[in-house]
């Protein structure tokens, strides 16, 4: 077959078929099944108008259900202010290369050194890079960390109520490594820490709060215990809750890791997101990726710059301290304008509101036969409701649906555990109405009652 | 031409060992820090920590690079030169006179198995 893009000739191939002793290309795809193989090219229809595609894609998207979300898991329905699609649409901004020449990219660095400084102020830590790809990275990354900077480690230590996927992550980062991933249990929804026990091989420990339950954890007294053995401390964190929870610098954390979704960038099906990581000044020189620094030019004039870019792969080969050698800039830029719109107050409101809405309907359906909210420990804008029959549980999502509401994850879709079948997480953001809420608790009323 | 001290021991990584008493110094030759060029960072190493000859031990930056230092002979860190903290520069000004960290209990041999003067400047002149 010729492809018009591919600019290989017959015989081009033929030589190349001869140098490595085969008969003809199909033979480099033996080790796909054949099943898995296209006897033909394609089936596209030929031929369609664009308002023909158009309208396919459109009745496409139709099938799409739209419902009140009190879905959370992960990903919250958020309010986010116009000015965030509007200014972040900029074509220098969504065009914009990696800021490596810094008299063309003085917009971009500008924004990006607005974007660490936000951070660092909302985790109360003193660097912050450019950002990572999502939460999950960051937590990877964290680890990374962990075992490059203390001598003789191999383990880190892993709090089992960190959200599953970043658990995953950890897992896949960890795989034909010499490290390994050290689980610490949970005890009734919360990360148990007594007993603790940090050996010289153990880098630091990783923790989540509000965690995958959406509790808030105590970490009284951890960060000593970990730093008397050399060892680090990362708290990851709903950047958004850190405006009226303990922040990881409070708590004496050395890094902050978590996911910017919440702030700005809204659910698109579940991503693209954005990865946060500050770390305290004695690991500047350790933090992975991109840090954008505030200088002034030849002419005194105040300047953005990339900066100690010694750490990086590009300068630094595999003596680096991390793979990552980009950011998530437009995902970041958006979290720059949301919180530039809302201010600290806002930030604040906004944390506030979800908290109360989440308590208000954590305390009505409290009330429910057939179902116990769990409120073990304090929880900010997201809490279990545990069922007591798989068939109620699944009537009850499916009523609720059928009102145009989303009642919330099941904790089992993300963990694939059997043993949390049973558990709802509910997600209530600022962005719920107390229309919402009460229809939420009037439906809930009708199947449960 | 590299300035070599006579009273000095040499390794192939271009660090140098000089031993008073207990304690063993070590630094970077002048060929090193003109290598790397004008030094914007040095990193110290942990106190308390033995280290075994060939080992990485630290790391260097400077404009352009970062370089690992090389521990040449085992000993454990009893100090670190934090004037280097906020001066990375005096080790352009003067390499011999800003060493980087002193080893104690430090291994006789692998000082005894170290370059000299003489042996260092022509491993230089091979270079």
């Amino acid at each position: 077959m010729i492809y018009p893009y591919i600019p290989h000739t017959d015989e081009d191939r033929a030589q190349m078929l001869e140098a490595l002793g085969l008969s003809s290309v199909d033979r480099l795809f033996e080790v796909v099944g054949e099943d898995l193989l296209l006897e033909d090219s394609v089936p596209i229809a030929h031929r369609r108008t664009e308002d023909e595609v158009q309208r396919m894609i459109d009745s496409i998207a139709q099938r799409n259900i739209r419902g009140i979300s009190f879905l959370g898991g992960g990903c919250y329905d958020h309010i986010i202010p116009s000015t965030v699609k509007a200014l972040s649409s900029l074509p220098s901004f969504v065009t914009a290369y990696t800021p490596y020449q810094a008299e063309m990219s003085q917009g971009l660095l500008q924004a990006i050194f607005e974007f660490q400084s936000m951070i660092c102020e909302i985790t109360s830590m003193d660097i912050a890079n450019a950002s990572l790809y999502d939460g999950s990275h960051a937590i990877v990354e964290a680890a990374l960390l962990m075992v490059n900077a203390k001598r003789g480690a191999k383990k880190v230590l892993v709090s089992e109520t960190i959200h599953p996927f970043a658990l995953k992550a950890l897992g896949t980062w960890v795989l034909g490594t010499e490290y390994e991933v050290v689980p610490i249990r949970e005890k009734d929804g919360v990360v148990d820490l007594s007993g603790l026990v940090i050996g010289d091989d153990v880098g630091g420990l990783i923790v989540q709060s509000p965690n995958r339950y959406g509790f808030v954890e105590d970490y009284s007294g951890i960060a000593d215990l970990l730093h008397e053995h050399k060892a680090l401390f990362a708290i990851s964190s709903d950047p958004l809750s850190l405006a009226i929870q303990k922040t990881p610098g409070q708590w004496g954390a050395d890094i902050a890791v978590g996911d910017t979704q919440s702030l700005g960038l809204g659910l698109s099906f579940g991503g693209p997101s954005c990865g946060y990581m500050a770390v305290k000044q004695p690991l500047l020189r350790r933090i992975p990726g991109r840090l954008v620094g505030i200088t002034t030019d030849a002419e005194g004039r105040r300047g953005f710059t990339l900066t100690l870019q010694a750490r990086e792969q590009h300068i630094k080969r595999e003596r680096a301290t991390s793979n990552i050698c980009s950011n998530q800039a437009l995902a970041a830029l958006m979290t720059t304008i949301h919180l530039s719109s809302l201010g600290w107050h806002g930030m604040v409101e906004a944390a506030r509101q979800s908290y109360a809405k989440a308590h208000y309907l954590a305390h009505h359906l409290g009330q429910l036969p057939g179902v116990e909210v769990m409120n073990a420990h304090p929880f900010w804008c997201e809490f279990p409701v545990v069922f007591h029959d798989a068939k109620r549980m699944r009537k009850f999502l499916q009523e609720l649906r059928n009102e145009g509401i989303f009642a919330g994850v099941r904790l089992s879709a993300l963990t694939r555990k059997d043993t949390d079948e049973l558990v709802l997480l509910v997600a209530v953001t600022e962005k719920r109405s107390r229309e919402e809420l009460e229809m939420y608790i009037a439906a809930a009323q009708r199947v449960m009652k | 031409m590299s300035r070599i001290l006579d009273t000095l021991r040499y390794s192939k990584d271009h660090e140098w060992v000089r031993i008073e008493g207990e304690k063993a110094y070590v630094g970077i030759t002048d060929h090193a820090q003109d290598e790397l060029g004008e030094i914007v960072f040095v990193e110290l190493p942990p106190i308390g920590e033995r280290y075994k000859k060939d080992e990485e031990i630290s790391s260097i930056e400077s404009v352009k690079a970062a370089s690992p230092i090389i521990n040449p002979i085992e000993g454990v860190v009893l100090e670190a030169n934090e004037d280097l903290d906020g001066s990375p520069e005096l080790i352009n000004e003067d390499c011999y006179a800003n060493h980087l960290y002193v080893l104690g209990s430090f291994s006789q041999e692998d000082y005894d198995s170290m370059m000299d003067s003489t042996e260092y400047a022509s491993y230089l002149a091979s270079l």
